[in-house]
């Protein structure tokens, strides 16, 4: 046969190979235990993660790394949080004291309001930290030719976003996300604006390496059938894209044959 | 001799000489946290050896759940 059953279809980043192409978070679950069943039903093999200073005065609370293990996920260690980037490469590095990973995701955000990335700051950010050896990918507008700058500056991934974080609204661009999937040479995912499954399709379906999300899992009604939904929607779009949609008809073309009509 | 600093934005004061006798005073596993010395990370490795001194801004951090 040589039209293709689904396939063994990995991809790369940094030279780290992953067969899931979705990416989640493990902010805003109930606790680290859905948390955990949620990530398992997504069949993601990396989760993004935060930098926070420890709580002094209940040091023997639950800790993320006893419900997700490190040794089992990769931990893509992120910047949220940070609006300049001087914090964002200060997190970044106790993030690598922490846990010895140069694989990073940076987002160095503008306003809380819209918490659109600050493009110039997380372009400076980037070069100062692909220097320092750091392994980048980058959360970012939607804009084609920022989108080649960070490339440029040696991004290892190009994350716009759908739409903003948390907001569930889906992909508002999808012909930009086309452009930056069409002139990049490393991995483009979607991170952010998510909603429901149809949106990852889409996101997929446009051609993304694939796509990182959050809150679109956690404020399901049942984060853990989300994440499941989300599993077989990147799946879904993933495999449309590689088949080729058929073209569009501004008129009806039937499916039965008209030959032999009685 | 007791030195006065600040843990996580929050002064304290504490007999521990070194960077690890501090996170063990605060109850803390060591390989769970990250360091920061006046702005500097301090290795793992270094935690046995670095001093703690009267006015030292300190972070501890750690990983947590995010987006």
């Amino acid at each position: 046969m040589t039209e293709s059953a689904p396939r063994t279809d990995s991809w790369t980043v940094a030279g780290r190979t992953f067969n899931s192409r979705l990416i989640v978070g493990t902010g805003k679950y109930r606790d680290y235990e859905q948390n955990a069943a949620a990530v398992v039903a997504s069949g993601a093999e990396m989760v993004t993660v935060a930098v926070r200073r420890v709580n002094l005065t209940d040091p023997g609370q639950p800790v993320l790394t006893d419900y997700i293990d490190p040794k089992k996920y990769t931990y893509l260690p992120n910047t949220a949080g940070c609006f300049t980037a001087d914090d964002a490469m200060r997190t970044l590095r106790l993030a690598r004291e922490a846990g010895g990973w140069k694989l990073v995701k940076l987002e160095v955000l503008s306003e809380q309001k819209h918490l659109y990335p600050d493009m110039e700051e997380t372009l400076r950010a980037l070069k100062l930290l692909t220097a320092e050896g750091f392994e980048v990918m980058v959360y970012c507008t939607d804009d084609p030719v920022y989108a080649r700058k960070l490339e440029d500056a040696g991004a290892v991934a190009i994350m716009p976003l759908g739409a903003p974080i948390g907001s569930g609204l889906g992909l508002q661009n999808p012909i930009n996300i086309r452009m930056i999937v069409e002139q990049s040479k490393v991995p483009v995912l979607v991170d952010a604006g998510v909603g429901t499954a149809s949106d990852a399709a889409v996101a997929m379906e446009l051609g993304c390496d694939g796509v990182l999300m959050n809150t679109a899992i956690a404020e399901a009604r049942d984060p853990v059938l989300m994440a499941s939904a989300m599993k077989h929607a990147v799946i879904a779009g993933r495999e449309a894209y590689l088949a080729g949609r058929m073209k569009k008809r501004m008129f009806a073309d039937p499916s039965s044959p008209l030959a032999g009509l009685i | 001799m007791n030195v006065r600093i600040e843990v996580n934005g929050e002064g304290r004061e504490t007999a521990a000489a070194t960077i690890l006798a501090l996170i063990e005073e605060l109850k803390l596993d060591p390989r769970k946290v990250a360091v920061e010395l006046n702005l500097e990370i301090v290795p793992r490795s270094l935690h046995a050896t670095t001093p703690v001194s009267d006015g030292d801004k300190i972070e501890l951090v750690q990983f947590v759940g995010g987006g």
